[in-house]
């Protein structure tokens, strides 16, 4: 993975004693909040209803064990025990403490970690696919490109007012498991003619306008990567509207524009810019490559597993994924316990993956976007020692992709902006399940609750979503049902009137048997949804 | 160095050459006469219509009603990769935590509604060590440097 040389350090560092000298003036009162806050957010700093939230970002969800340990201690020093892992693959703590902060940033600094433009208008950590690397399917890793992009827009000097945020994906492989088009830039790494190059697909997103972002190059050369992306960042920096923060994302710019007009500024501008040296040489490209070479994977692994214990060979089956080298796998872990909180983890749990990763996959986990961990190369000889301990430790939940895997944002429990609770819908949901032991026959079915409408837990791409609004002082839940995030991308429709908290469990159990009741050899959920269309579970919901 | 001009206790400047003395005009009213050499840029303007008339501007100030609102980067930095080489003056809400952004899109004086403090400029502009993007200023970026 990516280390640091002694310009990142620096880099970081500078951060560290900028952020530090910022929120001291702060809290000599030579700030008032009004100056302060742009400054704490762009340092991952938020007020949220009860204390700070501090936003750690993790470029590409890539983590060493050495930098999983330093989350859980920064957990036990200054939260109270536990992170939350994001779909945006970072991590964030939610009782954080002012005068903290700054030290805070700088233990992170010690184990090549930030929380650099982690809010703010400005372009904020880029994502990648979790099986990087690893998947049998991808073209090449996709994230040196991440990399390289990351660097880019550090401290990027011109896109750090930005009208609004900025969230960039990077992947290699047709399918998507990092919501590509729902992203303000998605880049797919693809190959024409033996070349490398980059599609570009720009003005997807979420929120209260959800939008798939079109493809507007299918390919630009490496060597030309962060020229288009500058020219991409300038467009939209000029003329992405300002006059309404709920219409200044790129989304509404290239809806607005059309795309094939946006795509024309962006290739007037690319022209100019293709001699002003944006580009960086091929040899750092080559060189941030070299961090991401394969593990010395051990030759003629052997591909048996002992599947005589059944819990283990039912995690093995709904867990593993398969990976690019003989006798591997990836293996997920669930921060999905039945009754739990999505995403949470607690400073022993970190440890225990931390200790995990070291042991039995190359020193390197990943934060996934559905808001669990993976390690990405594991012996299939060593699946149930690693099984075992995560079992032990209350992390071998069975229900990756499951109606248990549920990502929920924080909500009303921590949110200010919520309507309404996510976590504890998505805590007696997956009790639902797990009772009446639907789980397993359901298969893959992908379900998704944010607790309002800047759509944080993704609910327009759930095979069924969950929408917390306000209704006259009530937290009141919408259900959706069609959505997708990865290549077979589609938004959610909302089925008709809201329920209440007890009502939405119901409601996704309809939802469910309906599916059951349908479907046809081999159809998930989604298939069954886009094949019948809304009008059985309309009748079943509401009848 | 910078040069804290006597009539103008607000004003900052990193050239040598003399501030010019009459008050910038908006961009439609530069393009209709000819006279004026110096003009206001609005976030709003494009910028890029002053590029065939780059040769008669001495300074192009830009304007930033409010801090957030960044349009006022990109006018600055499209008008020196344009060759513009006159006085690039950002006014308004510019506070001292986006000076050093300023500079590095191409600024090279400042104007602003409340006037900053000379020490706090000066960390600010010399914190951070190396840059990790080519801009429109002089730094040498860290992949420069990398493979030197
Ligand atoms: C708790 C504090 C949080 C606040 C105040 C917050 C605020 C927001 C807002 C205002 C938006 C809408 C932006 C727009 O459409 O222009 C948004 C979108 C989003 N946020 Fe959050 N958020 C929070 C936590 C999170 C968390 C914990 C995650 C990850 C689990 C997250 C991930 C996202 C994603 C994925 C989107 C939608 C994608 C997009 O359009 O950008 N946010 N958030
Ligand atoms: S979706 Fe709404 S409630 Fe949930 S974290 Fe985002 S802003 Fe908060």
């Amino acid at each position: 993975m990516y280390l640091y040389d002694q310009y990142d350090q620096q880099m970081v560092d500078a951060r560290v004693a900028e952020f530090r000298d910022q929120a001291k003036r702060r809290l000599d009162g030579k700030l008032t909040e009004d100056q302060f806050k742009p400054l704490r957010l762009m340092n991952g700093l938020y007020l949220q209803l009860h204390a700070y939230m501090l936003r750690v970002a993790i470029p590409y969800g890539t983590l060493n064990s050495r930098q999983m340990h330093a989350l859980a201690d920064i957990a036990d020093k200054y939260d109270r025990g536990y992170g939350h892992f994001t779909t945006r693959q970072n991590i964030q703590y939610n009782w954080i403490k002012l005068e903290e902060a700054a030290d805070i940033l700088a233990d992170l600094a010690k184990v090549e970690m930030h929380a650099i433009q982690t809010s703010g208008n400005c372009i904020r950590n880029i994502s990648s696919d979790h099986f990087a690397g690893a998947a049998k399917d991808e073209l090449v890793d996709p994230r040196p490109y991440a990399e390289l992009l990351r660097q880019w827009s550090s401290f990027h000097p011109e896109f750090s007012y930005l009208p609004r945020k900025f969230k960039i994906a990077v992947i290699a492989s047709d399918t998507d498991r990092a919501a590509m088009r729902l992203h303000d830039i998605g880049i797919q790494i693809v190959e024409q003619d033996g070349e490398l190059g980059a599609a570009f697909y720009v003005g997807g997103g979420m929120g209260r306008t959800p939008m798939i972002a079109p493809c507007i190059k299918d390919f630009v050369p490496l060597d030309r990567l962060v020229t288009y992306a500058e020219a991409c960042l300038r467009v939209y920096n000029r003329y992405g509207r300002r006059d309404n923060k709920y219409k200044a994302r790129i989304k509404i710019l290239v809806h607005e524009m059309g795309s094939e007009e946006y795509t024309k500024a962006v290739d007037e501008e690319f022209a100019r810019m293709l001699d002003e040296g944006i580009e960086p040489p091929f040899a750092e490209l080559e060189r941030i490559r070299t961090f991401f070479q394969d593990p010395a994977f051990e030759a003629g692994a052997s591909e048996e597993i002992d599947r005589s214990d059944p819990d283990f060979a039912l995690w093995v089956d709904r867990n593993t994924v398969a990976h690019k080298a003989p006798g591997y796998v990836s293996a997920v872990i669930s921060l999905k316990p039945v009754g739990g909180i999505p995403g949470d983890a607690t400073s022993e749990q970190m440890r225990l993956m931390a200790d995990l990763a070291k042991q039995f996959s190359f020193d390197e986990c990943r934060v996934m976007h559905t808001q669990n961990i993976v390690l990405p190369h594991v012996r299939k000889a060593d699946l149930h020692a690693l099984w075992t301990a995560l079992d032990g430790a209350g992390l071998g939940s069975p229900n990756l992709d499951t109606v248990e895997d549920i990502i929920a944002c924080p909500g009303l429990d921590y949110c200010s902006l919520a309507n309404a609770r996510s976590i504890p819908v998505a805590q007696k949901i997956s009790e639902r399940f797990a009772a009446n032991g639907k789980t397993a026959e359901l298969g893959q079915l992908k379900l998704k609750i944010s607790g309002c409408i800047n759509a944080c837990g993704h609910h327009h791409a759930g095979h069924i979503g969950i929408l917390g609004v306000d209704k006259k002082g009530v937290e009141n839940y919408q259900l959706l049902l069609g959505g997708s995030e990865a290549e077979d991308v589609s938004l959610a429709k909302i089925t008709g009137p809201g329920f209440d908290e007890a009502g939405i469990v119901d409601a996704v159990e309809t939802a469910a048997d309906v599916y059951l009741r349908e479907r046809q050899d081999g159809e998930r959920f989604l298939d069954t949804y886009r094949r019948i269309g809304m009008t059985p579970f309309k009748e079943a919901l509401y009848g | 160095m910078a040069d804290l001009s006597s009539e103008n206790d607000t004003l900052i400047r990193y050239r040598e050459d003399d501030p010019v003395d009459h008050a910038a005009v908006t961009v439609d009213s530069f393009l209709d006469q000819s006279s004026a050499s110096a003009v206001r840029v609005e976030p709003g303007d494009d910028a890029r219509e002053l590029i065939p008339h780059l040769e008669r501007l001495a300074l192009v100030e830009v304007n930033f009603p409010a801090f957030g609102d960044g349009r006022g980067y990109s006018s600055a930095r499209l008008l020196r990769e344009a060759g513009y080489k006159g006085e690039l003056r950002a006014v308004g809400d510019v506070l001292v935590d986006q000076v050093a952004y300023m500079r590095r899109c191409g600024f090279d004086a400042f104007d602003p509604d409340a006037p900053l403090s000379e020490s706090d400029l000066e960390t600010a502009l010399s914190r951070w060590p190396e840059v990790y993007q080519s801009a429109a200023d002089a730094r040498t970026p860290i992949w420069s440097k990398r493979h030197a």
